[in-house]
């Protein structure tokens, strides 16, 4: 028990820790690599919570995809960063207060909720969901995901290939003067208007 | 002593305001921006499979991997907008872009 408490306070501290290092950074790159690092330890987090399932989804999805999309973003962008920054520290106060009291708030009602709500009736945490520790946290999703939430499953899916398609459509760029073939163009073409009779002067030649 | 709900939820709830002061003291920096909203987005999966798990019930996991395909595709589509955004204007600084005056 101590150990898992060690475990848990570690990787909480390694979360938070890179958390603020993310929204203070200097350097954007910095940023990244601190939301990766934040992702990382949010992922040991859900290991000692038993999901391990959705640990593995969180560093595969975000540590391998969208973390890598952010940098490569940030680095093809050419902009002075410096820049952005103004205004740092007259944002402070007023984002400070607004988050200081977000978090009150919030720990107000988890408390309250953890002590005095639902959540107080069962206490020990289950390794893999309601179907009992015996069954390994990703057998118990996939019973319930592909069964009773199949078709939010397939709209999931439907998410991912608009946002796809969505991106590629924002990003695509025909640049003017890039030379293509024109298959329409070609099959079009005849006879009649690929050639043309002519009879030049001599001495005058002929405009093409 | 043990770990229990509190704890992931006291967690959670730090890893959303620092999402929440990201957003307010990076107003011109629209990828920091971003990032601070997966870091609350994060905060929110962390309550889902807390809850989860103390509760018994698988299905807030399966909540938690909704939330994360709808965070992914909001990346990419954001990104996408920002590199768009760059390439017609040069820059990417959001307090100038009122073309719209909204």
């Amino acid at each position: 028990m101590a150990l898992q408490a060690i475990a848990f306070y570690l990787m909480a501290a390694a979360t938070i820790a890179s958390a603020i290092a993310v929204v203070s950074a200097r350097n954007p790159v910095h940023s990244v690599l601190f939301l990766i690092a934040s992702f990382f330890s949010a992922a040991g987090l859900f290991v000692l919570l038993g999901a391990e399932f959705l640990a593995m989804l969180l560093v595969v999805v975000y540590v391998g995809a969208v973390a890598v999309l952010f940098l490569f973003v940030v680095m093809m962008l050419d902009v002075d960063f410096a820049e952005l920054r103004q205004g740092f520290a007259r944002y402070m106060p007023l984002g400070g207060l607004i988050a200081g009291g977000l978090a009150v708030e919030m720990v107000i009602v988890s408390t309250t909720v953890a002590t005095k709500g639902a959540a107080r009736l069962s206490e020990a945490p289950m390794a893999s969901g309601s179907a009992g520790p015996s069954v390994p946290n990703a057998e118990a999703i996939g019973g319930v995901l592909y069964t009773d939430y199949v078709y939010f499953f397939q709209a999931a899916g439907m998410v991912l290939l608009v946002a796809m398609i969505g991106a590629i459509v924002l990003t695509l760029r025909h640049k003017p003067g890039v030379r293509r073939q024109v298959i329409m163009d070609q099959v079009l073409r005849t006879p009649k208007s690929g050639m043309r009779m002519a009879q030049p002067k001599p001495g005058e030649g002929i405009d093409l | 002593m043990s770990i229990g709900l509190p704890h992931y939820l006291a967690v959670a709830a730090i890893l959303f305001t620092i999402g929440v002061f990201g957003i307010f003291v990076n107003r011109k920096n629209i990828i920091v921006i971003l990032m601070s909203v997966e870091l609350i987005l994060l905060a929110v999966n962390i309550n889902l499979v807390a809850f989860s798990v103390f509760q018994g019930n698988v299905v807030g996991q399966i909540f938690a991997m909704f939330v994360l395909t709808v965070a992914a595709a909001e990346a990419a589509v954001g990104l996408a907008i920002l590199v768009t955004f760059f390439r017609n204007r040069g820059d990417i600084a959001v307090d100038d872009a009122s073309m719209m005056k909204g």
